[in-house]
């Protein structure tokens, strides 16, 4: 068995967990990074086409460029790696935070750590989070595996392809597959709106005259050994119009319908978990419930751009080396969802520094405003041209708009409530 | 008369283009003078960022078994948006190039590619080194 010592372990070596090592070393702490893949990148890696990058690095970049990017810089800061290695377990024993992995290298790997920065990113939705009905033949794939295939094994998964959920990986697909000479008969969806970016409409569907399906459900699969075509049914008014369903043929479907945190180690270990985001409950610090382990990135809640994944793991990182040296905040604030909110991240806010708060909206909305209110007293708001559910939306709370204004009523119940209206 | 949705912002206004000569159009429905850039641009010249992977040729004997880690394949981009007329002709080159490894982050594989200016570089690094 290979035993180590960090200050802290990371889990996970996509751009989350690189960038919270990253600061942890910055700040004098030794930080180990835990990587399932033989390699440091995460996602990313299989994320071939440009888009990233415009905020962190003021260009727009591939994913691997983004990856490896943040990957030189988190090397430069002195970070150590293993790759190759799963993570089992985390434990508590004798006041440390432990770390079972095994590797096919090293076999059984032990990591004892003060503190623990949880970075395993998200998973996809399958079939059976969604429940198509149909028979169970050869040809179905996430999106996301079959973006792995193409991208890093250079197979094509099928020829005709439908696609189910119109999120941006399956989007992206779609473009992927039709510059890979496959022929893409149709994008269904559900609702009555696209899930993915417009730009992505445009320029992924529009461009290869690829037909897309709004309030279509997916009501077969049907294929014996192989797929062999989708039926799908028009939804109109809230029915289900069986009488106008009908079949579009293919060997290959994908499903693009959301991702989801991955945090069965989280739940063992016992964190507590946030049924609107998936993820876990962190307060101000991006702490979970148990003390010195901290959650980032796309396991804390599904991000929709990887610079706020990086920005956010900094300051992850940042506050386990606080925690780390001592110090905790002398007092936090409860934030609470008001209209229209769908969660915020993290639940709670140090009023004596700034703090940066991530959420989403549940409303498509033109001309809305994002609203801070203390006991019913606005404290802060702010003008968004347009919010939707597929677009993260942040706003920053210091000192400033937290103080009291009485410092009577300064209580221990005090909350702050964030609404769009 | 044409339509199209400005995707320069998340407002994603709804264009509608009046083609006044083979160089000259007009543009309605945009909140802002990016609309009617992006619809002339779109309507005219249109290009795109093209993305993709070559085949990775050369790793040195016996890495693959050393290492688990053998990449097969390169990714790839056009370093600058590229015309849409020429994409599927790229795409065609890019399918048949080798990529020797190593090769390096930005390495321009293919120079001034079909005559357009612009370059197809290489979007990883790759140097068959050990793994960490
Ligand atoms: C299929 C897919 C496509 C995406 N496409 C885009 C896109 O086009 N544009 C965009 O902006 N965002 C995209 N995203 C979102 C993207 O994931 C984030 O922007 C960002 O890269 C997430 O970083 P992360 O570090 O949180 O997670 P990841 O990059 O997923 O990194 C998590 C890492 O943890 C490792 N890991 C997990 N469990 C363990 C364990 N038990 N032991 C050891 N290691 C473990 C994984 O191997 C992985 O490398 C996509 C996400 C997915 C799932
Ligand atoms: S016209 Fe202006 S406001 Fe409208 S989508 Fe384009 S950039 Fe945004």
């Amino acid at each position: 068995m290979k035993q180590l010592k960090f200050d802290a372990a990371v889990i996970g070596g996509g751009a989350a967990g690189m960038s919270a090592a990253a600061e942890l070393r910055s700040r004098g702490c030794s930080a180990l990074v835990i990587e399932r893949e033989e390699e440091l990148g995460g996602i990313l890696m299989q994320c071939i086409h440009n888009g990233f990058g415009l905020i962190e690095f003021n260009e727009e970049l591939s994913g691997p460029e983004f990856a490896q990017k943040i990957e030189e810089r988190a090397v430069a800061s002195g970070i150590e790696a293993l790759c190759g290695t799963t993570v089992l377990e985390i434990r508590q024993e004798g006041g440390f935070h432990v770390v079972y992995g095994v590797s096919s290298r090293h076999g059984v790997v032990r990591v004892e750590a003060k503190a623990v920065v949880l970075a395993m990113g998200c998973r996809e939705r399958n079939r059976g989070n969604i429940r198509i009905p149909g028979s169970r033949p050869s040809g179905v794939y996430t999106a996301g595996l079959a973006q792995r295939l193409v991208n890093i094994d250079g197979y094509i998964p099928g020829k005709d392809v439908v696609i189910i959920g119109s999120g941006d990986i399956g989007l992206i697909m779609a473009r992927r597959l039709s510059w890979s000479g496959c022929k893409i008969h149709g994008v269904v969806e559900i609702l009555p709106y696209p899930s993915g970016l417009t730009r992505n409409i445009v320029q992924c569907l529009e461009d290869f005259g690829i037909p897309l399906y709004l309030s279509h459900l997916t009501t077969n699969i049907r294929g014996k050994d192989r797929v062999q075509g989708v039926e799908i049914t028009p939804v109109e008014n809230g029915a289900v119009r069986y009488d106008k369903s009908f079949e579009i043929p293919c060997d290959t479907v994908l499903l693009s319908v959301g991702l989801v945190p991955e945090n069965e180690l989280s739940r063992n270990l016992g964190v507590e978990i946030n049924p609107a985001t998936n993820g876990p409950w962190v307060d101000s610090r991006l702490m979970t419930n148990i003390p010195g382990v901290f959650a980032c990135g796309n396991v804390l809640h599904v991000h929709d751009l990887v610079d706020y994944v990086a920005e956010e793991a900094r300051r992850a990182g940042a506050f386990a080396a606080d925690w780390l040296a001592g110090a905790s905040p002398q007092r936090e604030l409860r934030l609470k969802t008001g209209s229209n909110v769908r969660y915020l991240n993290p639940s709670k806010v140090d009023p004596d520094r700034e703090n940066k708060i991530y959420l989403r909206s549940m409303v498509v909305k033109n001309g809305a405003v994002l609203e801070a209110r203390i006991d019913g007293r606005v404290v802060k708001s702010i003008k968004k041209a347009h919010v939707q559910p597929s677009e993260m939306l942040f706003l920053t709370l210091g000192p400033k708009d937290l103080a009291e204004p009485d410092q009577r009523t300064a209580s221990q119940s005090a909350q702050v409530e964030i609404a769009i209206v | 008369m044409s339509e199209m949705i400005c995707i320069t912002c998340p407002l994603g206004c709804h264009l509608s283009i009046q083609r006044i000569s083979e160089t000259e159009i007009s543009v309605t429905g945009n909140r802002c003078s990016r609309g009617e850039t992006y619809a002339k641009e779109e309507l005219l010249f249109p290009k795109r960022v093209v993305t993709t992977t070559c085949r990775a040729v050369g790793l040195p004997a016996g890495a693959q078994a050393a290492s688990l880690y053998a990449p097969r394949r390169v990714p790839v981009r056009t370093a600058d948006a590229f015309p849409k007329e020429k994409i599927p002709e790229l795409l065609k080159l890019a399918a048949n190039l080798e990529v020797t490894l190593p090769v390096r982050r930005g390495e321009v594989l293919v120079r001034d590619a079909l005559g357009t200016g612009i370059d197809l570089v290489a979007t990883r690094t790759i140097s068959c080194g050990e793994p960490s």
